[in-house]
């Protein structure tokens, strides 16, 4: 599976790349929404996007609305990663079609529980 | 720094006596973890020290804190998924399809460690009851510290990021701070109370059983004790919901595995009864009761016999397997 880290922190994509390459994702990032847009009008194909909320040019917020706007990208799987942890921005995001909503901080632990609710972590043959 | 062998052996008897829980050779490191905390409270270079200390001073108190320390950990919200699948999918509908009214459902969540799974199932049952439907969760732990956690229905940052569905978590919580408090509406239908799995069960009978990630840890005359006193406090036609990595087979005959999805969950079998005269939607007939033999103990970081298709999860309130570790950015709590 292939997922878009889009942050405008460097080390913050790093950080959650990284830990979707654990999981078996390989990654691509974009630094800002439009970033992203570009990369998947381009024919960049993922199952997943992790986003950021407060980014330049375009924010999270703007790119899932536009996500959402375009039938042939219904299949991606929207996360916010985000600060952004008041009670109505969860309820915004939700709104304009994400699917989760991860608070920073969190551990590795926590964004493979909430990959695992999406049904994005491959279940292990029992042993 | 590694613990003494005799350090390991007193701590491992104090736990077993209180507990029941069986720490094995190799769990030396858990030990470690666990206590060092209450080492260094206590201003001793390590846990050997302080447990000289312990062993010395003969305080009930500190034995009280140990075995706390040992058989209480973290856990999460919708833990593994598949067993509030199951309820929301099979139990309930199998319950219900046996009789004619289902109002004042009982559910006992066993070992419940800070509230995340009584919660979990408050929050299905809200949902796959319907308005208005009544409900009772007994929950209950041997920890005092993680019951009053559970009880104030209050979770960090880190805690509500732990598996909860977004949509829940709006549905359910309130910012009160930094944390998140839980509805009330939710924290009515939660019992919780001390209780040790070695005493009688609390007051049923339940129609439904969490008991998810305990067994693993006791020996098997334990587990078949354990799981007696659970069949004598389930309803006739009940259901038991094991962890990933617990079976019945093996360790007591008294049980028909029903297979749920790509899991099993467990429904009591009566002297001269017939288990299942409806079964659930989707369940399969016939199936196999468990035959009792002798099964070796299920080690604690393996899962010889997986009856969830996850990934084995550590225990919910007790002893686990070291998890592959957190990167030192997530640790420390990335923002930006």
């Amino acid at each position: 599976m292939r997922a878009l880290v889009i942050d405008d922190s460097r080390t913050m994509r790093r950080i959650v790349a990284g830990a979707l390459e654990d999981l078996g994702f390989s990654t691509v990032q974009a630094g800002d929404g439009q970033q992203a847009l570009d990369l998947l009008e381009s024919g960049e194909e993922v199952d997943l996007a992790c986003i950021d909320w407060n980014m330049p040019v375009m924010d999270g917020l703007t790119f899932v609305t536009r996500v959402r706007a375009n039938p042939a990208w219904r299949n991606i799987t929207l996360m916010m990663v985000t600060t952004e942890s008041e009670h109505g921005q969860i309820v915004r995001a939700l709104a304009a079609g994400a699917h989760e909503y991860l608070i920073k901080p969190f551990t590795t632990d926590a964004i493979r529980d909430k990959l695992d609710l999406l049904g994005l972590v491959p279940a292990e043959e029992p042993v | 720094m590694s613990l003494t062998q005799d350090t390991f052996a007193f701590v491992a008897d104090v736990v077993r006596r209180r507990s029941a829980i069986q720490l094995e050779a190799g769990k030396e490191y858990l030990v470690e973890s666990r206590l060092l905390p209450l080492a260094r409270e206590g201003g001793h270079a390590g846990v050997d020290a302080y447990v000289r200390e312990v062993r010395s001073a003969r305080r009930e108190s500190d034995l009280a804190d140990i075995v706390e320390a040992l058989t209480t950990n973290e856990t999460s919200w919708f833990r593994d998924n598949a067993p509030f699948s199951a309820l929301r999918t099979h139990i309930v509908p199998g319950l219900r399809a046996e009789r004619t009214v289902l109002d004042g459902l009982k559910v006992w969540s066993a070992a419940c460690s800070t509230g995340q799974e009584p919660y979990s199932i408050a929050m299905t049952l809200t949902d796959v009851l319907g308005p208005g439907a009544r409900f009772s969760i007994t929950a209950t732990d041997l920890s005092e510290q993680v019951l009053a956690q559970a009880r104030s229905g209050r979770y960090s940052q880190l805690e509500v990021n732990r598996g909860l569905p977004a949509p829940m978590m709006v549905r359910w919580f309130q910012r009160a701070g930094h944390d998140w408090q839980i509805a009330d509406e939710l924290r009515r239908s939660i019992t919780f109370a001390k209780h040790n799995l070695l005493d009688l069960p609390p007051a049923g009978p339940f129609d439904v059983v969490f008991l998810r990630n305990v067994l693993i840890y006791f020996d098997l005359e334990t587990k078949r004790s354990i799981l007696g006193r659970v069949h004598r406090a389930l309803r006739p036609g009940g259901y038991l919901v094991l962890g990933a990595a617990e079976t019945t087979i093996g360790v007591d005959g008294d049980w028909e595995r029903v297979p749920v999805e790509r899991g099993s969950v467990y429904r009591p079998v009566h002297a001269g009864a017939v288990p299942s005269p409806r079964p659930a939607p989707g369940t399969l007939t016939g199936a196999t009761p468990a035959v009792p033999t002798a099964a070796p103990r299920v080690p604690v970081s393996g899962a010889p016999t997986s009856t969830w298709p996850v990934q084995p999860r550590p225990a919910t309130t007790l002893p686990t397997a070291p998890r592959r570790p957190a990167g030192p950015a997530f640790e420390q709590g990335v923002t930006r």
